[in-house]
């Protein structure tokens, strides 16, 4: 059992921070505690991306001298697949402009109802 | 030209809203002209890659002219090429009506309101032309948040309904890509061809099992599939009207759209209905999601709240055609996503225009509206009978369809269910014809015959768009045939 943690902590990290980040998403009545959740939700689904594309002992996909030395043996497991990590630059990308707008929704409710808390909200609308 | 045309329909509205703000600092009222000069072009775009595509088979476009699997493809095959018609279309027509509406509600943030608008489209465009799954998150995050931020400036309460969207939104949005992740871990592919070509021997893996199950919850919550609609009525009530018939028939159609590719393209169909087994759940699913939706309508005293209610009863028709998964069943939702743009887009688009010369929404406000209104309202009349199912109008069509696809999955409930949501509908909408056109009759002679209602019907800038819209519910009706003949069979994924 202890091994099959070990030996898999990156998922473990990732599903924790995961269950972390829902828990303050729905369970929060605190608009920022909500978006403080939806941040770590994120940002767990971004760490599983970066340690899926890792390797043990494995280095930096540079090819150095590749144009020219075609008769070179590339040993592929032997280099970290960079995809993933590039995928997360775009995927980072949107999660800031997802704050930002959640951001900017809260600033106009605090500004209208003074207060960020949810049920008092509700009791504003209502 | 002709064969860039699959880029220039996404490129074009990206271009054009971010010279918009620009266009705007100068005059303001350009604005107008320019985003419906973005909307013809793309729609244009869009009937020209359709055309070719009816011509001469599926195409590809490769970005950069690198080659998939490795560079972000743009594949535009039948189904894509209708929906994109679909979406450039209504759009080019929400834009036309936008005008007076957003004058009204919005008159200090025309410029921006625009801009978003257009990126809004962009999104949905982009969904239904890529190839790439990690390409169509990044377009479904496009157009969820512009959406967030249309919501946002609607009337009162509508931040926190924005609010709201943006938290399950954003939980969608993950549960898509962690799916895609999933899949990448399996396969090492993005691209859906390649990756439909690479799953097949791996339908074992319960990473793939995990990924599928990820993408079909991540989807659902994005296209509202009752029980996963939480954020729906309020979103779509509070939003401006132009935002509201923008939103309401496009993200839901989109969002089906890309659980057919999910489903049906890069998973082969036996997946999800011998391997994986969801497609009986799924059409339960959407059996209560059509009665739910249904029996809330009825419980609203609300136009728009009940219209929305019933947008959450429609996506259930259109998982429902997915989860029999059968032709006829597919037929009909591919059928019912064009129907159904039409008809909300223009129900929509009518109780915009109430709102904009009454200022109310309650359905026992709107005595004498057939005077005041008529074309409007008669609009609303052949629109409601469409809903409700009745030929000519096209609703009826891709009902049949539907009930067809029921009656050859065996599934009897189901098909009862579909004829009861009718009967429910038609309480729904005789009630609020009720009240708009029949007079209550010697109401102790209060008003009697001297109450004269002067015609105050919606400007011409909202009308024509409803009427043209309304007079497409009835030509689809009667066109529908050719249209399954001429697309909606090739959509349809061959093995059924």
């Amino acid at each position: 059992m202890i091994d099959f943690i070990v030996s898999k902590y990156n998922y473990w990290i990732y599903i924790i921070l995961m269950m972390i980040g829902f828990y303050a998403m729905i369970g929060k009545r605190n608009l920022i505690k909500k978006i403080i959740g939806m941040n770590i939700f994120q940002t767990a689904v971004i760490l599983f991306y970066v340690s899926i594309g890792c390797k043990k002992g494995g280095t930096l996909p540079i090819l150095e001298h590749a144009h020219g030395h075609a008769g070179q043996v590339i040993q592929a497991s032997s280099y970290i697949n960079p995809l993933p990590h590039v995928l997360m630059l775009t995927a980072i990308v949107v999660m800031v402009s997802t704050l930002g707008v959640a951001i900017a929704i809260v600033i106009m409710i605090y500004l209208k109802y003074n207060t960020l808390e949810e049920d008092e909200i509700l009791k504003a609308i209502k | 030209m002709i064969e860039q045309a699959p880029v220039l329909i996404v490129v074009i509205p990206l271009i054009f809203a971010f010279i918009t703000p620009l266009i705007g600092w100068g005059k303001k009222e350009l604005c107008y002209p320019w985003i419906i000069l973005a909307l013809t072009l793309s729609t244009f775009c869009s009937v020209i890659t359709l055309l070719t595509v009816i011509n001469t088979g599926v195409i590809h476009y490769h970005l950069g002219g690198w080659l998939p699997p490795w560079g972000i493809e743009y594949v535009v095959d039948y189904l894509s090429a209708f929906v994109l018609v679909i979406v450039s279309f209504i759009s080019l027509t929400v834009a036309v009506y936008s005008k007076k509406s957003v004058e009204q509600e919005l008159p200090e943030k025309i410029t921006y309101f625009y801009t978003i608008f257009l990126l809004q489209i962009t999104g949905f465009l982009g969904i239904v032309v890529t190839g790439d799954l990690f390409n169509l998150f990044v377009f479904l995050e496009i157009a969820s948040l512009a959406g967030y931020a249309l919501i946002a400036v609607g009337e009162e309460g509508a931040p926190m309904a924005s609010f709201r969207y943006v938290i399950m939104g954003t939980i969608g949005a993950s549960f898509y890509l962690l799916g895609v992740g999933y899949l990448y871990m399996a396969t090492g592919s993005l691209n859906m061809a390649d990756l439909a070509s690479l799953l097949p021997d791996l339908y074992g893996s319960r990473v793939v099992l995990v990924a599928f199950t990820f993408l079909i919850v991540g989807v659902a919550i994005k296209m509202a599939l009752f029980p996963l609609h939480g954020w729906l009525p309020d979103a779509y009530e509070k939003a401006p009207s132009s935002v509201s018939a923008l939103l309401a028939p496009l993200m839901t159609k989109v969002a089906a759209y890309v659980m057919i590719r999910i489903m049906f393209t890069v998973f082969r169909p036996y997946f999800s209905i011998e391997v994986f087994p969801i497609t009986t759940t799924l059409s339960w699913i959407a059996a209560a999601a059509i009665l739910y939706g249904a029996l809330m309508a009825l419980a609203q005293t609300d136009l728009k709240k009940m219209l929305v209610y019933i947008l959450i009863s429609e996506v259930g028709y259109l998982v429902l055609g997915i989860g029999l998964a059968n032709k006829n069943g597919l037929t009909g939702t591919i059928l019912h996503i064009l129907n159904d743009a039409f008809m909300m887009v223009a129900l929509f688009m009518i109780v915009g225009a109430i709102v904009y010369r009454c200022g109310t929404r309650e359905i026992s406000q709107f005595r004498n509206l057939h005077r005041k209104m008529p074309f409007t309202m008669a609009a609303f009349v052949i629109v409601g009978l469409s809903v409700v199912g009745i030929p000519p109008t096209c609703g009826f069509f891709s009902k049949w369809y539907l009930i067809l696809g029921a009656i050859d999955a065996s599934q009897w409930v189901l098909a009862g269910v579909l004829m009861l949501s009718s009967l429910l509908n038609a309480i729904l909408f005789f009630r609020v014809i009720e009240y708009a056109y029949i007079e209550p009759r010697n109401e102790h002679d209060s008003g009697g015959e001297s109450l004269v209602v002067t015609s105050e019907e919606a400007p011409l800038s909202m009308l024509i768009p409803i009427i043209s819209v309304t007079a497409g519910v009835v030509l689809l009706g009667l066109v529908s045939g050719r249209i399954i003949s001429t697309v909606i069979q090739f959509a349809v994924p061959a093995c059924f």
